[in-house]
């Protein structure tokens, strides 16, 4: 009997260590015969630990499991799930990026082969260098991070640059909140970002790779370590990959509690053992990079698409998706709702239908008030922007932004005033210090708001005003969209804004 | 308060620091290897690693200042880290960390007076389907509520 446990942070974070282990112990006790595997998790948190049972007839879902629950589930008393896929939210989604997470042990290299991996290295193996970039071009393939560029043309510059040494880095610092996709596809399916960043230093011609991790992930900096270890075991890494005489190799970076990390010139810096300041542009990164090199910048999740591209090819990836977003997006929904976790789905889907059917409204049961889209930087939609489709152009036209694809729902009990203030701060504690509008506007910000507070309807139009520098003179996002949430917040919810003398009046 | 350290002999800091020089950008490796180590980046280790590098001392210091992660003081024996971003707030999470900081009596980063937890604060830990989140050193804990975290603190022997 294999019984499968997901070693996920989430899945941990709810117990699932403790499963585990009184799995083994029930079963050394009953004599039992246990392959016990640690999976990654299938997203379905609400679920977590979700733990499943194969007795040789497929694998049958049961969760969340607590301790107490181990003997009934040993002795098949345990209501089940049935089959993970066939669970409502998982049987709707579309998975390609992720769609081995949950069901391989991400350690096995067999297992990966064995569920599509590897295919989509192979093949690149046999291209150019400019048919590598085409494929990724023809994908439609948009940078996973936040800001939506297309993969193919910055792969295409870093190409085309002449350099003794170039670089792919990889950015997972993932610090927005609501979001975990980073984390998720690098604890449970981690062979899929280092084939995919293989299959990037093959195509644009760097031999040398890095993964800045954020710190607060230790669980995915271990397993990730681990997976470049047996990578490089199996010559998946190295001088020579799979036998083609090519070469690439990679290592963990650990970055070290700083938000603006993320953006990938102060990314740049910190690798490079400096403050992690954000540098001007020009020059681009993928001219003047790491140390000086050029150098592609990617997002995790944007280099773990790219083997499933070449595995069934850029045209099935390209037509999944709404307009110029195309393929599907790992949508991360947490915060205030019944069902959350990671839902895989094409472009296009209307956010009202995520937040209130997929995630099923709120775990308090109260009505939803606000959803963040795209992490601190994100604008906050009311329900009266529930029709927006969720994609880069569609967003963008409602003054919001995609990002990383999370999503943060609120209840009724939401202060957006204190919402609004908690923005200004976030930027005054992460602003990396460069530049004034950022460094000095957030701490103005967060005054201004408590003016506001406190009765003061004259600080209404000078937020407004401080929100415009902000935005106009901010050298990176992190400054120039702190506004998004802020004057969101200040459009759609003017009541939790209302100054005291108005609302006595 | 906490015993003062006693001093960390330099070649056990200059093995630490010798041991990733090799590396493409080695300041952040050695930084947090020297704060795994010792628990904390001593002074002195500041010069060794800017003779190592061949930077000044000030730009290692300025460098370690920037970021979070690293502090010149041991914390406590155990560092709780308590999730105030977002996705946590919607789950209470600020009332949560609000309670916790004025049962210990502490402010963010204070360490209890028995040195055994020191509270940091941290904006998102991946967790955030499971809120409010905690960690303890670098064990990850989901949908901490008044009971779990008086669990944790306990434990903790806060
Ligand atoms: C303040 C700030 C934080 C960011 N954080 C991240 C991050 O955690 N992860 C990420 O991939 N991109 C982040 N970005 C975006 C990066 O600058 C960059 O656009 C991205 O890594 C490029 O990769 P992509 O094209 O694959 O998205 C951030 C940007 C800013 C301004
Ligand atoms: S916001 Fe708290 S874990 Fe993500």
């Amino acid at each position: 009997m294999k019984i499968y446990v997901p070693l996920d942070s989430a899945a941990k974070a709810l117990g699932a260590d403790a499963v585990a282990a009184a799995i083994k112990a029930e079963a050394a006790k009953r004599g039992l015969e246990v392959t016990l595997i640690r999976n990654g998790s299938h997203g379905m948190i609400w679920l977590e630990p979700l733990v499943e049972i194969d007795t040789g007839t497929g694998r049958q879902g049961f969760g969340p499991v607590t301790v107490a629950d181990v003997p009934a589930l040993l002795d098949g008393k345990m209501a089940s799930l049935g089959p993970v896929e066939e669970i409502p939210f998982f049987a709707r989604q579309t998975r390609l990026t992720f769609a081995r997470c949950g069901i391989i042990d991400p350690l096995d290299l067999a297992d990966y082969e064995a569920h599509g991996g590897l295919a989509g290295l192979r093949r690149a193996l046999a291209m150019s260098g400019p048919d590598i970039i085409k494929e990724v071009t023809d994908s439609g393939l948009r940078g996973r991070g936040g800001a939506g560029f297309p993969t193919g043309i910055k792969w295409n510059t870093v190409m085309e640059a002449e350099a003794v040494q170039k670089y792919i880095v990889c950015n997972a610092d993932e610090g927005d909140s609501g979001t975990f996709a980073d984390r998720m596809i690098m604890e449970g399916d981690p062979f899929t970002l280092i084939e995919g960043m293989a299959i990037a230093g093959i195509g644009v011609g760097a031999t040398k790779g890095y993964v800045y991790l954020r710190s607060e992930y230790p669980d995915a900096i271990n397993v990730m370590n681990q997976a470049v270890k047996l990578a490089r075991q199996n010559r998946l890494l190295g001088a020579d990959i799979l036998g083609s005489g090519k070469a690439f190799d990679m290592e963990i970076r650990v970055g070290a509690g700083a938000y603006v990390c993320g953006e990938e010139t102060s990314l740049l810096n910190s690798m490079e053992g400096k403050r992690g300041e954000v540098r001007f542009k020009p020059p681009l990164p993928a001219l003047e990079g790491f140390m000086g090199r050029p150098t592609v910048v990617n997002n995790v999740i944007s280099l773990a698409t790219v083997p499933v591209i070449f595995e069934k090819g850029a045209a099935h990836y390209a037509d999944f998706g709404l307009g110029r977003s195309k393929g599907t997006m790992p949508i991360q929904i947490a915060g205030n709702v019944k069902y959350g976790g990671l839902f895989e789905t094409a472009f296009g889907m209307p956010l009202g239908e995520l937040v209130n059917d997929v995630a099923g409204g709120t775990a308090s049961g109260h009505p939803v008030r606000a959803v963040q889209v795209g992490g601190p930087l994100g604008a906050y939609m009311p329900p009266a922007k529930f029709d927006t489709p969720f994609a880069y152009e569609e967003f963008d036209g409602q003054e919001a932004l995609i990002g990383h694809a999370g999503i943060v729902v609120f209840d009724d009990s939401v202060d957006m005033l204190q919402m609004a203030r908690f923005a200004m701060e976030f930027c005054s504690v992460e602003s990396c210090g460069k530049c004034t509008p950022c460094r000095i506007g957030s701490v103005r910000g967060v005054e201004t708001i408590d003016r506001i507070a406190r009765g003061d309807a004259d600080a209404i139009p000078l937020l407004a005003d401080l929100c415009d520098t902000m935005t106009d003179g901010s050298l990176c996002a992190l400054g120039g969209f702190t506004p998004y949430p802020v004057m969101s917040a200040l459009t759609h919810f003017p009541e939790d804004f209302a100054t005291v003398k108005e609302a006595a009046e | 308060m906490q015993n003062p350290t006693p001093a960390i002999p330099d070649p056990e800091i200059q093995a630490v620091i010798d041991k990733d020089l090799h590396l493409e950008g080695p300041l952040l490796p050695i930084l947090h290897g020297l704060q795994t180590t010792f628990g904390h980046i001593p002074d002195t280790a500041i010069a060794l690693v800017a003779a190592a590098l061949n930077i000044t001392k000030a730009e290692v210091h300025g460098v370690m200042s920037f970021y979070h992660d690293f502090r010149q003081v041991p914390a406590g024996r155990h560092v709780l880290r308590i999730c105030r971003a977002e996705a946590c707030q919607a789950m209470g999470g600020k009332a949560l960390a609000d309670e916790t900081l004025a049962s210990l009596g502490l402010d963010w980063h204070g360490t209890t007076a028995n040195g055994a937890v020191t509270i940091e604060p941290v904006y998102c830990l991946g967790l955030c389907a499971c809120a409010p989140a905690a960690m303890v050193d670098d064990k990850v804990i989901g949908r901490v509520d008044k009971a779990r975290m008086d669990t944790i603190l306990q434990e903790a022997g806060a």
